[in-house]
């Protein structure tokens, strides 16, 4: 064992060896996290209400969009997974937090910078939205609240993987590290790449608010600019399949049938998942055929690849796992009796469907060259890229927060029947949300307008008044209240734990995780399962297949198999439909 | 308090703790099939781009060109003036040539000049901005492209139905975003009163 600067503890739950600094910085991280998540709830209730007749006014509510969007994807994803960082490669491999005072230093750095951020956006003086796209200018505290923000997350992917290779070099664990932090190593390579990029863009903004240069490109900005704002969704991306593979290990005790093809995927990610940030620049001007196809696609949709792989490795892990431990009934008999009651694993379910489904393949409709003309600057991006983070990436943060903030704070979880039905509200309202926003993005409502009568416009436009717009526009701000709700069920129970919860050396009780016998007395019944299952002449690539017939025996994840294959179908026809509309709009080119 | 986990207690939390030693094993039957279809699937997406190059008719426009916004400005003014049929809402319509170049710009909060085409005919829209960035959407046949000052943008489009199409901005251009509108006129074809 080395010697360890700051004095650990050996958790009563999980057995690993949480150092002190780490669990302190995963924990600040991640509650700050949430509180900016439920200031960008509050905001996202009033531009939801001002779609149905609140009175807010246009400066108002602009502001307002700016700043949800701010806070939502860069400050509330990036400090929960800085959070996660610091947890994976501290207690995850039973290592020491390296240089925590810089991470404090650095935590207050990232804290100043959004305050400066968001004072300039709720002041009107940084109504530029998200995106910044010069000419448009902002004052100059807001790039400089963003650049401070952008190196703040550099820094502590910096530490990050200080304290892996400390890690590797204290001989902390044996031989690979866990499928876990190899994903947050793949989230914070890509990060690494996004944050350049974003500091590019910003820096330039930043040089030019202070008159240092003269005038960026529009052109260049936007692709330095996607750089980070796509490749900031690509680390949301990464981290959230790690979190998936967590919280498989967590809820149903389970992992990857193949481990190996799952870590191959990560490779695939951390290679070519950035090329698709171009998807955004698709019906610009300047850029050749090739260009836009090369890496619209991923080159050769390789990343698309990698998220099939995950689609089947994540559920394959749940099936296989719950076979072990309950047999098999039938195809499907592994997915009825599993843990629905716990907020991880219906998050991890309601996650990975919904992400699969819904956010990958609108992903890819928008990113395909020419479909991607019917969608550009619509609705229909609003609601692709709510399905990804926030049904997706947020869904999964939210359930591996039920683990994480008891386990952290050695307090048990306050209101566990709240949590048992916040995953399934949240995960409601915001379905009816992105489906309604998708569906509104095909009927042409462009993002970002504040009054889609044009009541004030010279030529006014008519056509989002009659036929489904107005129902459709509806539907999104009844979804957008519902998934507020779901938020502020989540944010109740971590704040009321974190404030309230009864202190404990077992903070697992209360809920029924798999986690929730000792990680010892747990082992032994998995052992009577396993030595129960072994006296069957099976292999390692078979399951008890009982009840299934045939040649799906020899499936190591049937039912998982089919659901994939209807998953697939799902695409084509999705793929296929989106052509047909296409070649109904007017000849271009 | 328990101490230090045990090699068997390693393998418990799976995802969360180090695998087994080898954790590369030969694919199943399942994941091999699956990882083929998958992989097929992406080759189509990807030459289905190429595919819809040779056999659609909306195709991504590609043809642009640096212009100073200045130049531009000058040049739709230019243009209107020898165009102009009409005034609608004090923007200046214009009833263009089938085939010929349309300057369309786009400024805060306004696209100019209205214009009035004819159904079937093919129209090279000369598009830019003289200000910031905008968005150039036809509705309700939700066409969108971007416009970026400094870059003039060709967008050929065949309006093949008749009737009136507002034009909305849709990339965030400042307070008046919500004004922004313009309009497309697509008379019948052959209708009386369109030439010039």
């Amino acid at each position: 064992m080395t010697t360890r600067t700051a004095p650990s503890r050996i958790c009563n739950v999980t057995g690993f060896i949480i150092n002190r600094d780490g669990q302190q910085l995963a924990l600040a991280h991640v509650v700050s996290g949430v509180v900016l998540l439920a200031l960008g709830g509050l905001m996202a209730i009033l531009i939801a209400l001002q779609r149905q007749g609140l009175p807010i006014s246009d400066d108002w509510w602009y502001r307002l969009l700016a700043s949800h969007g701010a806070t939502m994807l860069l400050f509330w994803l990036l400090l929960f997974e800085v959070g996660a960082l610091y947890w994976g490669s501290t207690m995850l491999l039973n290592a020491r937090m390296r240089a925590p005072r810089v991470a404090w230093a650095n935590f207050g750095m990232m804290i100043l910078g959004i305050l400066m951020a968001q004072w300039a956006m709720l002041s009107g003086n940084a109504t530029v939205m998200f995106t910044a796209y010069p000419p448009l200018t902002a004052h100059p505290v807001y790039y400089a609240g963003i650049l401070l923000f952008a190196v703040g997350v550099l820094l502590a992917v910096v530490l990050f993987f200080a304290n892996v290779v400390g890690a590797k070099r204290d001989a902390t664990y044996e031989g690979s590290v866990p499928l876990v932090v190899y994903g947050l190593v793949a989230a914070a390579v890509i990060a690494v790449y996004a944050l350049g990029t974003g500091a590019v863009a910003y820096g330039l903004l930043f040089l030019q608010s202070i008159g240092v240069i003269e005038t960026v490109d529009p052109a260049t900005y936007r692709l330095f600019f996607w750089g980070i704002g796509h490749g900031a969704q690509q680390v949301n991306l990464a981290a959230m399949v790690a979190v998936w593979y967590a919280l498989i290990g967590l809820t149903v005790g389970g992992r990857p049938v193949n481990e190996g093809l799952s870590r191959f995927a990560f490779l695939l990610l951390i290679a070519f998942i950035h090329l698709g940030a171009v998807h955004h620049v698709l019906v610009d001007p300047g850029l050749g055929t090739s260009h836009r196809i090369m890496n619209t696609s991923y080159m050769l949709y390789l990343a698309v690849l990698a998220s099939l792989i995950h689609a089947f490795s994540i559920p394959a892990g749940i099936e296989a796992a719950q076979r072990e431990r309950h047999g098999a009934r039938g195809m499907f008999g592994w997915l009825v009796r599993a843990p629905w009651r716990e907020p991880g694993f219906s998050s991890l379910v309601l996650s990975v469907v919904y992400f699969g489904f819904i956010a990958g393949v609108t992903g890819v409709l928008m990113g395909t060259m020419q479909l991607n003309m019917l969608i550009h600057n619509t609705l229909f991006v609003v609601g692709h890229f709510h399905a990804t983070v926030v049904s997706g990436t947020t869904l999964a943060f939210m359930g591996i927060s039920y683990y994480l903030l008891p386990l952290l704070s050695q307090r048990k979880l306050v209101a566990p029947r709240m949590a048992q039905l916040q995953p399934y509200v949240f995960a409601g309202g915001v379905a009816l949300l992105t489906l309604a926003m998708l569906q509104a993005g095909r009927l042409g409502v462009p993002r970002r307008v504040a009054d889609l009568e044009y009541s004030d416009a010279p030529l006014g436009v008519t056509v989002f008044q009659s036929g489904p717009t107005p129902t459709v526009m509806l539907l999104v701000s009844v979804g957008a209240l519902i998934a507020v709700v779901g938020g502020i069920m989540f944010v109740w129970v971590m704040v009321a734990t974190l404030l309230t919860g009864e202190r404990s050396e077992r903070p697992d009780q209360g809920l029924g995780f798999a986690i929730g016998a000792p990680a010892r007395e747990r082992q032994e019944v998995l052992r009577e399962m396993a030595a129960a299952t072994r006296t069957k002449p099976t292999t390692d690539t078979t399951v008890d297949a009982r009840g299934l017939k045939g040649r799906w025996q020899r499936f190591e994840a049937p039912g998982t198999y089919l659901l994939v294959l209807i998953f697939l179908a799902w695409f084509v026809v999705m793929y296929v439909v989106a052509h047909f509309n296409l070649a109904q709009a007017w000849p271009v080119g | 308090m328990s101490d230090a986990r045990s090699p068997e207690d390693e393998r418990e939390l799976n995802t969360l703790t180090p695998p087994e030693k080898v954790w590369w094993k030969r694919l199943g039957p399942d994941e091999r099939r699956w990882l083929t279809i998958a992989f097929v699937w992406c080759l189509i997406l990807f030459t289905g781009m190429y595919v819809w190059m040779g056999i659609g008719d909306q195709q991504t426009p590609i043809e642009s060109y640096r212009i100073d916004p200045d130049d531009f400005a000058a040049e739709t003014t230019a243009f209107i003036e020898e165009h102009q049929v009409d005034e609608m809402e004090g923007v200046p319509v214009v009833a263009p040539p089938p085939g010929s170049n349309v300057y369309l710009q786009a400024s805060q909060f306004q696209f100019r000049p209205v214009l009035q085409l004819e159904e079937g005919e093919t129209y090279r829209l000369l598009v830019s901005s003289t200000d910031v960035q905008h968005g150039l959407s036809f509705q309700p046949v939700n066409l969108n492209f971007q416009v970026l000052p400094g870059y003039l943008y060709v967008i050929e489009i065949t309006p093949d139905r008749p009737g009136e199409y507002p034009m909305i901005c849709n990339e965030f251009c400042g307070l008046g975003h919500h004004v922004m509108t313009g309009m497309v006129i697509v008379a019948e074809a052959g209708a009386e009163g369109n030439a010039p």
